[in-house]
C-alpha cells in the first residue's frame, strides 16, 4: 500500500510490477513504468513576513506501453487498482492508434546501479513547517539588523523514484533536496541575493544566507548608471550557474546534436583552457541521483575538457539511433526535450575572489542574472538582465554599485574569454537539477541596455 | 464531491480556521507531438486531488492531497491549519479578505466538437500530414507538430457558502519548421511556437488548417537562412498579433498583478514599476490609443471562466484607459489594500497549488479607423515583426527585449524583403507611449499562452491575450553583436 507521501520505494516498485502485468495482459510487447512520489513543502516570505506556506504529498505513475514500433503513454496520480487498470487500457489504446516509428522504441536493458552516497537525508524528509518558519525568521532577522526587507523561500523536498520495465530494469531510490533563497531590498534601491542548496536541510545556514544578501543590499544603495558596452566581468557562481544550465539546455544533448542545432562537436574548442564542465549524478558534492528516469545508471560525462568539447549526454532512444549506449540522462516519457544533464560541475581554478576582482582595471561584478532566454540557440546568444548586486570595479577594487544592465552575449564567447576561475565553488539550483560552479573572470561581456534601477 | 469538501472545511474550522476553502480538481490532458515524422509523444494524463486553504490567526496555510478518503482529507485540512499557525509566527500584516456575497453556480467552456472525443489516430493524422508537408520543403532540417487538449473539472466550496462547479476545456496546436546551415539556425512557426491555444473544442484546431500553412512555414524557414541580418538602428515597427500578444503579456499583464506589486514575487521574477501611488496619480502608461482590459468573460480566451479560484465571478477590469494606468489584476486579499474589491484573478495550477493572481485575458482593445493592413499601408519606412522567438524583461517590468522569427521591411506602405534574427528593445512606458496606431477589429484575434510561469513552487498558467496588431515609433532594433 502506498501511503500518503508515497515515499515507500518498495510500494512504488510494487505498483510498477502490477502495471507491467496489466500492460502485458493488454498485449504490450514492451512496457516501462515510472512512479514518482513527492513530499514537498515550501515556506515563502515577503516584506519580512511569511505569506505562503504549502505542503504537498503526491504520487504520479507513468506507463509507456510499447507495441512493436509504436508506443502510447498514460499517467495518473490515482493508485487504486481500477485507476491502474484504466491507465493500462488508456496507454494501450493510444499505442494501437499511434504511428510506427522508423527508429523503433528503445527500452534500456538492466544494468547494476552503483550505490551513491549522500543522495538522501532523513532530516530533510522530517523537516517541519516550524523548521522552515525558523529559517525564514533567521533570514528576516538578518534583514532587520541591516535595515533592509527580506523576500524569499525555503523549500524541502523528497523525491522517491521507481522505474521498472519489461526488459528487467528495476531501479528505485529516494533523494532529498533543501533550498533557501532570499532577495533583500533596502533604502536607495539597494538589492541583494543569496541562496543555498543542500541534500541535508541541516546544512542550510539561514543566518549566513541572510547576512550575505543583506550585505549586498547594503552595498548596492544608490547605484550609479554606467553606459551599455563591452566590459570585463567577474561573474559570481549564481551567474555562472545560468551559463552551465543554458548550455546544457541548448547543446549538451544528443538530440540537439542529432538535429544539428547544437554547438557541441567533439574536438571543437568552445572555452579557454580553464574551462572544464562535466555531468556526474554520483558526486555527493552536487544533488546526487544514481539513475535516470529510464532506470539507467548515471555515468560521469565529460562535456568540456580544458575548453574542448568532448561528449554529450544520451538517453535510450538517442543512444539507439546513434549506436551508443545511454549515459543515464533520460527524462520521463514522453520526452520531446531529449536527454538532459542535471548534475553539472565546473572545475575550480586557483584564484581567490579578491584576485578575480583585482585582475580588472575597469569592469563589472555581476551577482546573478535574471530572466535569461536564448536569442540564437546555435550560437548560444542569450539575453538577460543583471540583478541584486552589480558593481563597478576600477583599479582592481569595487568602487560603486551600478544600476542593472541588459546583456546580449554569446555564452560560447564567454567561455572562450574565461581568464580566471575561483578556487571556491557553490552549489546552485538550475532548471532541473543543481550545478556546482565557481566564480569566473571573463575578458569581455556585451551589455546592450540599461534600466532605471 | 460536495460532502468531501464540506468535511475538509469543517475540519479546518473545528481546528481553528477563521476561513477555509476547499477545491477539488480533476484534470485530464492529452498531448501529441510529431517530430520529424516520428510520433514522439502520444500521451494521456489524469490528475485528481483536493487543495485546502485556510486562514488561522490571520495567516494563510495550504495543504493538498491526491488521496480522497475522508481520513486523508482530514489530515490535509489539519496540516493546512498547522502550517497556518507556523506562518503566524512570522506575520506582520494579518490577512483581510474583501466582503463578498456567497455565490452558487455552474460554468462550462462553450464548444462544438469535444477534442477528447476526436479519435487520437485522426488527430495524429492531421499532425503527420502537416509535418510531412513541412519536411517536403528542401532544406528543412527538423520539424515539430503538436496538439494538446486539457480539461479541468473544478468544484469549489468556502466557509462563506460559495459553491461553484466548472468544466474548462482548452485546446491548442501548432507547427514549426527549422532550417540549419553551418552556425545559422532559423525557425518559422504557425500559429505560434509551441502552438496556438483557445478555450474551445476541436473546431478551433480544424480552423487553424495546419496542413494548409505547412508548406509556407517550411519555405520561410529555409528562406531566412539567406536573408540579411537585421541591422541595428532606431526604426518604426509594426507588431503582428503573434508578437504583440507577448509584448502585452510581459509589459502590461505581469506588472499589473497586484501580488507582484506588493512584493510576493520579489524573490522569483521580481516586482513591478506600477506601484499604487501611480494608480492614484493618473500615470501615463502609453499613448491615448492604448486601452487594455483584463476580461475573464472574453469568448475563447484561456483566461475565460465562470468564477476564479476564490469564487469571485468573472469580470472585465480596465487596466489602462486611453493610455492612463487605471487598474490591477487583483484578489480578495490584495484589492482592499488599494481600496477596491477583487477583480477575480486568482487561479491555481491544479489541486496541489495555492491560487495566485494570474492574468485572465489581458487584451489590447481594437481601435476603429485603421486595419492592420491599413497600418502597413500607412507606414512609409519601417519593419513588420512576427512570431515570437525569445523574450526577457527586467525584475520591475521596465527594460524588455524580444526576438521574433522574422522581420519584413516596409517601404512605401508595402511589405518587402525578409530580415533574419530580428530583435527589439525598450522601456515599457516609453514603448507604449510611442504607439501611434492600433489595428481595428478586422485583425483582432484571441491568442494566449498555456505556459505562463509564476510562483514557488512553480505554477504554469493558461492566460489569454486579444490583440489586433499595432505600430510603434523610434524603437531600437538589431540588438547585440552578430
Amino acid at each position: 500500500m502506498v501511503s500518503p507521501g508515497g515515499t515507500d520505494a518498495r510500494a512504488l516498485l510494487e505498483v510498477g510490477d502490477r502495471l507491467l502485468a496489466y500492460a502485458e495482459a493488454d498485449g504490450a510487447t514492451g512496457a516501462e513504468v515510472v512512479a514518482i512520489g513527492h513530499d514537498a513543502a515550501l515556506t515563502r516570505f515577503a516584506n519580512s513576513e511569511v505569506h505562503q506556506n504549502v505542503a504537498e504529498s503526491s504520487v504520479s505513475v507513468n506507463l509507456r506501453f510499447v507495441l512493436g514500433g509504436r508506443q502510447g503513454v498514460a499517467s495518473t496520480d490515482r493508485l487504486d487498482d481500477a485507476a491502474l487498470r484504466r491507465l493500462a487500457r488508456s496507454a494501450a489504446a493510444i499505442a494501437r492508434v499511434s504511428a510506427e516509428r522508423e527508429d523503433g522504441v528503445a527500452l534500456p536493458d538492466p544494468a547494476p546501479i552503483p550505490a551513491v552516497a549522500g543522495a538522501m537525508a532523513d532530516a530533510t524528509a522530517e523537516a517541519t513547517p516550524e523548521l522552515r518558519a525558523e529559517g525564514a525568521r533567521a533570514v528576516i532577522a538578518a534583514a532587520d539588523a541591516a535595515g533592509v526587507t527580506a523576500f524569499g523561500s525555503f523549500r524541502t523536498e523528497v523525491e522517491t523514484l521507481a522505474v521498472v520495465n519489461s526488459r528487467g530494469v528495476r531501479a528505485s531510490g529516494s533523494r532529498s533536496d533543501a533550498h533557501l533563497l532570499t532577495v533583500m531590498m533596502g533604502p536607495g534601491g539597494g538589492s541583494g541575493y543569496a541562496e543555498q542548496a543542500a541534500v541535508d536541510v541541516t546544512a542550510i545556514d539561514a543566518s549566513a544566507i541572510g547576512r550575505e544578501a543583506a550585505e549586498r543590499a547594503r552595498l548596492t544603495r544608490d547605484p550609479i548608471e554606467v553606459p551599455a558596452g563591452d566590459y570585463p566581468v567577474v561573474l559570481e557562481s549564481y551567474a555562472v550557474g545560468d551559463i552551465t544550465d543554458m548550455l546544457g539546455y541548448l547543446g549538451f544533448s544528443a538530440l540537439a546534436v542529432e538535429e544539428g542545432r547544437s554547438f557541441a562537436e567533439p574536438g571543437r574548442r568552445i572555452g579557454s583552457d580553464l574551462v572544464s564542465i562535466w555531468d556526474d549524478g554520483a558526486d555527493p558534492a552536487g544533488l546526487p541521483l544514481p539513475f535516470d528516469y529510464e532506470g539507467v545508471p548515471k555515468e560521469r560525462v565529460s562535456l568540456v575538457d580544458h575548453g574542448i568539447c568532448r561528449d554529450v549526454v544520451y538517453d535510450a532512444q538517442t543512444a539507439a539511433r546513434a549506436g551508443r549506449h545511454s549515459t543515464g540522462h533520460g527524462l520521463p516519457a514522453p520526452n520531446t526535450w531529449g536527454p538532459f544533464p542535471i548534475n553539472m560541475f565546473m572545475a575550480p581554478g586557483t584564484a581567490s575572489r579578491d584576485e578575480l576582482v583585482g585582475g580588472m582595471e575597469r569592469g563589472l561584478v555581476v551577482t546573478r542574472f535574471h530572466y535569461t532566454n536564448p536569442v540564437h540557440p546555435k550560437l548560444a546568444i542569450v539575453t538577460g538582465m543583471t540583478r541584486d548586486g552589480t558593481f563597478l570595479v576600477e583599479g582592481g577594487r569595487v568602487v560603486a554599485p551600478v544600476r542593472n544592465l541588459r546583456y546580449t552575449q554569446s555564452y560560447l564567447d564567454a567561455l572562450a574569454g574565461v581568464e580566471a576561475v575561483s578556487t571556491e565553488r557553490r552549489l546552485v539550483r538550475g532548471m532541473l537539477g543543481g550545478a556546482l560552479v565557481p566564480a569566473v573572470r571573463i575578458a569581455s561581456w556585451t551589455f546592450t541596455g540599461t534600466t532605471r534601477h | 464531491m460536495r460532502d468531501l469538501l464540506e468535511r475538509a472545511i469543517e475540519t479546518a474550522r473545528a481546528r481553528g480556521a477563521s476561513y477555509a476553502d476547499a477545491r477539488h480538481v480533476h484534470r485530464t490532458q492529452e498531448d501529441l507531438t510529431v517530430r520529424s515524422g516520428r510520433v514522439e509523444a502520444a500521451s494521456a494524463s489524469e490528475s485528481e486531488g483536493v487543495g485546502i486553504r485556510v486562514i488561522v490567526d490571520g495567516a494563510w496555510g495550504f495543504a493538498s492531497t491526491s488521496f480522497l478518503d475522508a481520513g486523508d482529507v482530514d489530515r490535509a485540512a489539519a496540516l493546512a491549519v498547522r502550517i497556518a499557525r507556523a506562518s503566524a509566527t512570522a506575520l506582520r500584516r494579518p490577512v483581510v479578505l474583501d466582503d463578498r456575497t456567497p455565490v452558487t453556480g455552474r460554468y462550462a467552456t462553450p464548444m462544438r466538437e469535444d477534442p477528447f472525443a476526436v479519435p487520437i489516430d485522426a488527430k495524429l493524422a492531421d499532425l503527420l500530414a502537416a509535418d510531412e508537408a513541412m519536411r517536403s520543403v528542401k532544406g528543412v532540417a527538423f520539424t515539430e507538430s503538436v496538439f494538446q487538449a486539457q480539461r479541468e473539472r473544478k468544484t469549489f466550496l468556502s466557509t462563506e457558502g460559495t459553491f461553484t462547479e466548472q468544466t474548462i476545456t482548452h485546446v491548442g496546436a501548432g507547427i514549426e519548421a527549422n532550417a540549419i546551415e553551418g552556425d545559422e539556425h532559423q525557425r518559422r512557426s504557425y500559429p505560434d511556437a509551441g502552438g496556438g491555444f483557445q478555450a474551445a473544442g476541436y473546431e478551433w484546431i480544424r480552423g487553424l488548417d495546419l496542413v494548409g500553412h505547412a508548406g509556407r512555414i517550411g519555405e520561410e524557414s529555409v528562406e531566412l537562412l539567406s536573408a540579411p541580418q537585421l541591422p541595428a538602428g532606431r526604426r518604426t515597427i509594426v507588431l503582428d498579433p503573434s508578437q504583440l500578444y507577448l509584448q502585452l503579456h510581459e509589459s502590461c499583464g505581469h506588472p499589473t498583478e497586484l501580488d507582484r506589486v506588493f512584493g510576493t514575487e520579489a524573490s522569483y521574477a521580481g516586482t513591478s514599476f506600477l506601484t499604487p501611488d501611480l494608480l492614484e496619480g493618473g500615470f501615463r502608461y502609453g499613448s491615448e490609443l492604448v486601452d487594455i482590459v483584463a476580461d475573464a468573460t472574453a469568448p475563447g480566451g484561456l483566461g475565460t471562466f465562470g468564477w476564479d479560484d476564490e469564487g469571485v465571478p468573472a469580470q472585465a477590469v480596465p487596466l489602462v484607459r486611453e493610455g492612463i494606468f487605471v487598474g490591477y489584476l487583483s484578489s480578495r486579499e490584495t484589492a482592499p489594500r488599494v481600496g477596491r474589491s477583487s477583480g477575480g484573478a486568482m487561479r491555481a495550477d491544479g489541486w496541489n497549488r495555492i491560487p495566485l493572481i494570474r492574468m485572465t485575458n489581458v487584451n489590447l482593445l481594437p481601435r476603429p479607423g485603421m486595419s492592420l493592413d491599413g497600418i502597413v499601408a500607412d507606414t512609409d519606412d519601417g519593419l513588420y515583426l512576427a512570431s515570437n522567438r525569445s523574450w526577457s524583461i527586467d525584475d520591475r517590468r521596465l527594460n524588455f527585449q524580444f526576438a521574433t522569427e522574422v522581420a519584413y521591411e516596409i517601404r512605401g506602405g508595402k511589405l518587402g524583403r525578409m530580415y533574419r534574427n530580428p530583435t527589439y528593445t525598450g522601456i515599457t512606458p516609453e514603448f507604449w507611449g510611442s504607439c501611434d496606431a492600433v489595428g481595428d477589429a478586422s485583425s483582432w484575434v484571441m491568442l494566449g499562452t498555456p505556459n505562463c510561469g509564476k510562483g514557488e513552487p512553480g505554477q504554469t498558467g493558461h492566460v489569454g491575450h486579444g490583440v489586433s496588431g499595432a505600430r510603434f515609433r523610434d524603437v531600437q532594433v538589431g540588438v547585440g553583436k552578430w
